[in-house]
């Protein structure tokens, strides 16, 4: 019978880096949430490792007895997420890479259309103008007009939190 | 109808040839469009044959020869077939849409020469998600479609489309670690990923831990499937992309993640343990979602909310946990997949002919292209669900099937089933009255719309008719389907005949290489003695 007892060493580590990864996760530049990606997907990757038992021979029929052997599978299911994660992690640095080309920053910006809409809310305009009814504005909406300081145009840098 | 287990891997490799075929010929725009039309074409003929084949019982190949739950499994049976041949004409229809938009406009949009290949990933790995029988190699397919979507939604890398495909990509690979993270646990606690065995095993796990594994899949298959509190990426990131790639997402990536909630629900925790937590998620997703979209201006994002509100309706369904609810469910999904791409290549549509999205620039559209008001119009009505479409008799089920569980949980839902119709008919029409009724702020150039663009949406919205008039059956093999869902055992058998092992080779093959092995050992042993 393979023994199935965990590592306490590989458990703390994967709590440990688990943790980095989390909250690296929540920062706001696109880099450390690909590191904090990366971190999370190994603490992952090791708990394939805890989920195989303790560590054996190779599982080679014939070469290893099988009682001694190490379970090939986890092993074989990691090798496939490394390297998805690696794809993955260079796509996510090229984007990184591009959002700087264009806005010389690589912050996870914020949806502007989102913005408009909340400030619309906030100014209690309806939401489109009506163009059919146009000619006979009433009083609220004039005043709405007069008053609101929030443009329909966005500045630019309005958006940003 | 012979034996067909033999085209089962077919709907996977043939898309995953043919974009290999597709990049190395990325010069040639005609042949990759070619390419991309045989190979879908061939999935979908496919995916019919085996729709007929699969309904008197599932068919199961044991990939290499190598038994079951040692090697891969892919497993067709109704629902997974059922989803295969919707997916593979709706991604022929968009393919054929975005192949007239690349003639017509250039390419600007969609630059070729890494659409096809990509788009053909994506068929692939859409294919590998709904017909594995094994935990990690869903995994794997889900892997596949995500890292295609990733290149499809930053098409040509502007800055909109990254600053959406940001969110888009975080999210989802936050979805994938929980996802490979419920794997991990789900092999710790019973030694395997062969979805069958795992049925087989899970019961006699400890039921706190059988509570993590569910609750970890479902968080993971809800961030894909955007359900409520999971669905803010969706209708941020999604209306920045091209046309054909907005409609084919909302269409498919959303429902491959209600796929992998019914099949895991269904097969490996059948006690539904996790119902209340999903009725009262559908309930949210419903309202949230449809309230998000009577508050938009864009009609793309109002098309996206709508996508997320109905995502609460195909929950609704599988949460019932009776075989009505989930029938009802399964039509939902086909009718829904239908329907949401067709609107929003009838978006794609009416952006070029209006020359926006907003509702404020929009106008007059009703007179100036009266057929782009009437492909608007159907899918839109059918949507809503108004009788006799297709949307009103999968509302209808669901509400049915709701009321036959009489909890006051599901009257609640059925309540607020009836609501988010109603309200999705106000949004609708709201956009309807905006966009082709209102006096036009900007009087459009006429133009005429091509005529690849716009036959590829009359089929899909004759397709959406269509699933009208063959209700019927349609709702009868959707009831056999979950029939077959409901009873466990039956795909555990067809994929374990003796609970132990699949139909494959390796077990022959090991037990020779075994004995000689053994052999083998015993005979370097001797020479071993003998130096």
């Amino acid at each position: 019978m393979i023994d199935t007892s965990p590592n306490i060493t590989l458990v703390v580590v994967i709590v440990v880096v688990m943790a980095a990864g989390v909250y690296l996760l929540l920062e706001r530049s696109l880099t450390r949430v690909i590191i904090g990606v990366i971190m999370i997907s190994n603490a992952i990757n090791l708990l394939f490792l805890v989920a195989s038992g303790a560590a054996g021979g190779a599982p080679i029929v014939g070469r290893t007895p099988e009682d001694e052997m190490s379970d090939p599978l986890p092993q074989a299911m990691v090798l496939t997420a490394i390297v998805i994660t690696l794809g993955v992690t260079a796509f996510l640095l090229t984007m990184a890479h591009r959002s700087w080309q264009l806005n010389r920053h690589d912050e996870v910006q914020d949806d502007l259309e989102d913005r408009r809409v909340a400030r619309r809310a906030a100014a209690d305009r309806s939401a489109y103008e009506d163009l059919d009814t146009s000619g006979e504005s009433t009083l609220e909406e004039t005043a709405a007009e007069v008053y609101d300081e929030t443009a329909d145009r966005p500045r630019a840098g309005d958006d940003r939190g | 109808m012979g034996d067909l287990s033999w085209a089962i891997p077919l709907p996977v490799i043939l898309p995953l040839s043919a974009a290999g075929l597709a990049l190395a010929l990325w010069r040639h725009a005609r042949a990759q469009g070619v390419i991309s039309v045989v190979a879908l074409t061939g999935v979908l003929i496919t995916s019919i044959a085996l729709l007929i084949a699969v309904d008197s019982g599932p068919l199961v190949v044991d990939l290499g020869g190598w038994s079951a739950p040692v090697g891969i499994v892919l497993v067709a049976d109704r629902l997974s077939v059922l989803m295969l041949t919707v997916s593979s004409t709706v991604m022929l229809c968009v393919l054929i849409y975005s192949l007239a938009q690349g003639v017509e406009y250039g390419n600007e949009e969609t630059p070729v020469a890494i659409f096809h290949p990509t788009y053909l990933v994506l068929a692939a790995g859409v294919a590998n998600a709904f017909l594995s029988g094994d935990l990690f190699n869903i995994y794997v397919g889900f892997e596949i479609l995500l890292v295609a979507s990733y290149v499809l939604i930053t098409l040509s890398g502007t800055g909109e489309r990254i600053r959406a495909g940001t969110i888009y990509v975080v999210v989802s690979l936050i979805s994938s670690l929980i996802f490979l993270l419920a794997v991990a646990l789900a092999y710790a606690a019973t030694g395997t990923v062969n979805l069958a065995q795992l049925a087989e095993r899970l019961p006699d796990v400890d039921p706190g831990v059988q509570m993590v594994l569910q609750l970890l899949l479902l968080l993971a298959f809800g961030i894909k499937a955007a359900i409520f509190p999971l669905h803010a990426w969706l209708p941020d990131s999604y209306p920045t992309a091209p046309a054909p790639v907005t409609a084919v997402f909302a269409g498919l990536l959303t429902k491959v993640g209600v796929y992998a909630i019914i099949r895991t629900q269904t097969l490996l925790f059948p006690d539904g343990r996790a119902d209340d937590l999903l009725l009262a998620a559908a309930l949210a997703t419903m309202i949230v979602g449809i309230l998000g979209a009577v508050a938009q201006n864009d009609i793309k994002r109002l098309i996206s909310f709508t996508l997320v509100s109905h995502i609460g309706y195909m929950i609704f369904g599988i949460a019932l946990s009776t075989a009505a609810g989930l029938a009802a469910a399964v039509f939902y999904v086909v009718h829904h997949i239908t329907v949401q791409t067709t609107l929003f290549l009838v978006v794609g549509l009416v952006e070029r002919r209006g020359g926006s999205t907003s509702l404020d620039r929009l106008g007059g559209l009703a007179r100036y292209a009266p057929m782009l008001a009437v492909l608007f119009f159907v899918p839109a009505m059918n949507l809503a669900g108004i009788p006799p479409l297709s949307g009103f008799l999968g509302k209808t089920g669901l509400l049915q099937a709701g009321v036959s569980v009489g909890s006051p949980m599901a009257y609640a839902l059925v309540v607020g089933g009836v609501l988010t119709s109603l309200l999705t008919l106000y949004a609708i029409v709201k956009a309807w009255n905006k966009a082709f009724w209102q006096t036009p702020p900007v009087e459009p150039a006429p133009m005429r719309l091509p005529a690849g663009m716009v036959g590829s949406t009359a089929v899909l919205v004759a397709l959406g008719v269509g699933l009208t008039v063959i209700a019927g059956p349609l709702y009868q093999y959707t009831a056999r389907a979950a029939a077959t869902l409901r009873d466990p055992d039956q795909y555990v058998l067809s994929v374990l005949p003796d609970r132990l092992r699949g139909q494959g080779e390796s077990d022959q093959v090991t037990e020779e290489t075994l004995e000689e092995g053994q052999a083998n050992g015993e005979a370097g042993q001797q020479d071993g003695g003998d130096g």
